[in-house]
């Protein structure tokens, strides 16, 4: 549904080129749900921008629901629903106005359109605001109408640019239901950016992180955190010469890395740690030493970036 | 016929929150209004002829309302550009030209509004009705600032960076424009060089043919003048529109 090949962009500034995003290829099978991740500045809003048609790229090519998007920008446009980073909806226009106005732009029947308006509005939790204007509406309420507007020709193809930004945990977890919903009934291919990492951890099929206008990696979020970060095993024994022992043995289990100790405590990282904990211990035990303490530390998202970067996802932001 | 139909798709979006917008039309008849109690009896004393100086005054000062309200129109496209909402709709599968087209008719909705109520408050200080050459003259501006509409918004996208940069440009453009075209007092009492410089002003040209219309005048050169400087306006502005909404995102 959505392949890039070598997408680059450049932006010229009066202090000098910005490369947003260089050399950027990626392909999004038919219903997938893929989360792109990354610090502030990374790139991922620009290469969005090039793959709704809203920004030319400077080299590279990419197709979306199989138009080029730039030979064919009009054919792309028929067949994505786009919420962009920024606010959609207009501040002098009602709520159930600026619905319907979005449902004549996507070309739809207009008793379709008002019925699907009513739809979103239910779903949204935007009921009783339907009146209000874009001015009056709180900064998740807009949100939420941001995302309704994107919905509401049921595109086959949806891009959401950091959706869940400004919303309370009920609404997010709110919006994710209905979209899960909905992905099940219709089948919609979505690609959303988010800086939540559970976000992406928990309902994104597929997570691509981007760092520095690059991609640097791709892949299932359990695949990621296996490969990339791993468990981190930590015990505590009752002397540093049981430590020093205890890391001898923790650096020969299976795929073990970075083992370190401190004081009386051992941590090392394995692929599997809720399996391999048990091994250790009955190991620790061979040789006599005592265990007082024992824990697993699931990876994070995070986890992968500073593995990937050296850097930690919540400190980063480039430019 | 999709073109017409996202001209009305937008127009409508538009039009809406000006309905509920009716306060402030009437304000803007103040304006008007004053100009016609404080400024016209004065015209009387210059020597203007006619059968009233109103008929003379009254298509002038439509021309610069319908200027000063469509150069600055821009700026609500500025919002909206900084917003994601012009955004929103460009990735839409609606006509861009449309877009621009539907916006600047909402802008000149209100103006037309402004100059039949104009009209209409100064028959009974005497303006004489010419309806069918009126119409026309009407026409005319709506045309006339359909095209400056659509200017302003190229403007308002080259400037996108820089709001002050658009009121400035747009402000030193209509101006001078509006001096030069004898808008307020007659040209022939400038001096030379001021009449010169008022012949290579477009506008002037669309003030003479408005004042025609205005006594009743149809077949006249000023008017064929006047009809093809709006016609050059309409063109270039919706041409410069189209393009440069082209690269609003950029
Ligand atoms: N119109 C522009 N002109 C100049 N530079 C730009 C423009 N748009 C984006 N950039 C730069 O390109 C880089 C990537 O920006 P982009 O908006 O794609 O980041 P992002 O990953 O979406 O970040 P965020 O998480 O903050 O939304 C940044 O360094 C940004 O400053
Ligand atoms: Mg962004």
């Amino acid at each position: 549904m959505i392949h890039a090949r070598d997408l680059t962009r450049t932006f010229k500034t009066k202090a000098g080129a910005v490369e947003a995003v260089r050399g950027l290829s990626l392909d999004v099978a038919e219903g997938e749900l893929v989360a792109f991740l990354g610090p502030n500045g990374a790139g991922k809003s620009t290469s969005v921008r090039m793959l709704t048609t809203l920004l030319p790229p400077t080299s590279g090519t990419a197709s979306v629901g199989g138009s080029d998007v730039v030979a064919e920008p009009a054919a792309v446009r028929r067949k994505i629903g786009y919420v962009g980073q920024k606010n959609g909806a207009g501040v002098y226009y009602k709520v159930r106005n600026e619905l319907l106005t979005q449902g004549r732009a996507q070309r739809m029947d207009p008793a379709v359109a008002r019925r699907r308006a009513d739809e979103l509005i239910e779903m949204l939790e935007l009921t009783g605001l339907e009146d209000r204007t874009g001015a009056k509406l709180s900064g998740g309420q807009k949100r939420r109408l941001d995302v309704a507007l994107g919905l509401m020709h049921n595109p086959e193809i949806l891009f959401l640019d950091e959706p869940t930004t400004g919303l309370d945990p009920h609404s997010r977890a709110n919006l994710w239901e209905h979209i899960d919903r909905l992905r099940k009934a219709t089948g919609m291919t979505i690609f959303l950016t988010t800086h939540y990492l559970d976000e992406a951890d928990t309902m994104a099929e597929r997570v691509m992180i981007m760092d520095n206008g690059r991609l640097i990696a791709d892949d299932t979020p359990a695949r990621l955190k296996a490969d990339l970060a791993g468990d981190r095993i930590s015990v505590s024994l009752t002397s540093t010469t049981e430590a020093e022992q205890a890391a001898g043995i923790a650096a020969n289990l299976p795929g073990a890395r970075e083992t370190e100790v401190c004081g009386y405590s051992v941590a090392v990282t394995v692929r599997e740690g809720e399996a391999i904990l048990p091994e250790f211990i009955r190991r620790l035990h061979e040789v006599g030493a005592q265990v007082a303490t024992a824990s697993v530390k699931r990876p994070t998202l995070d986890d992968v970036f500073l593995g990937l970067t050296g850097r930690s996802l919540r400190e980063s932001a480039v430019g | 016929m999709t073109f017409a139909a996202d001209v009305w798709t937008s127009f409508t979006r538009e039009m809406k929150p000006l309905v509920s917008g009716w306060v402030w039309l009437a304000f803007g008849l103040v304006q008007p209004l004053l100009y016609i109690g404080l400024f016209v009896p004065l015209l009387g004393q210059v020597g203007i002829e006619g059968p009233s100086p109103l008929q003379w005054f009254i298509p002038g000062m439509i021309v610069m309302l319908t200027l000063f309200g469509t150069a600055m129109v821009g700026w609500s496209l500025t919002e909206e550009l900084m917003s994601g909402v012009l955004e929103r709709f460009l990735a839409t599968p609606m006509s861009r030209p449309a877009m621009l087209m539907g916006r600047a008719m909402k802008e000149l909705f209100p103006l037309v509004f402004q100059a039949v109520v104009m009209i209409v408050i100064a028959v009974p200080f005497g303006l004489q009705i010419f309806g069918p050459t009126m119409i026309y003259g009407l026409l005319l501006l709506g045309l006339f600032g359909i095209g400056v509409a659509a200017l302003s918004y190229a403007l308002a996208v080259a400037a996108k960076e820089d709001t002050s940069m658009f009121y400035m440009v747009s402000q030193s453009v209509a101006l001078p424009l509006m001096l030069l075209g004898g808008v307020l007092l007659p040209m022939e009492m400038a001096p030379g060089w001021l009449y010169t410089a008022s012949r290579f002003n477009p506008l002037t040209y669309l003030v003479e043919a408005e004042r025609a219309l205005f006594v009743g005048e149809f077949a006249t050169m000023s008017v064929l003048y006047g009809s093809l400087v709006v016609l050059a306006v309409l063109i270039i502005g919706l041409a410069v529109g189209a393009t440069t909404i082209r690269k609003a995102t950029v």
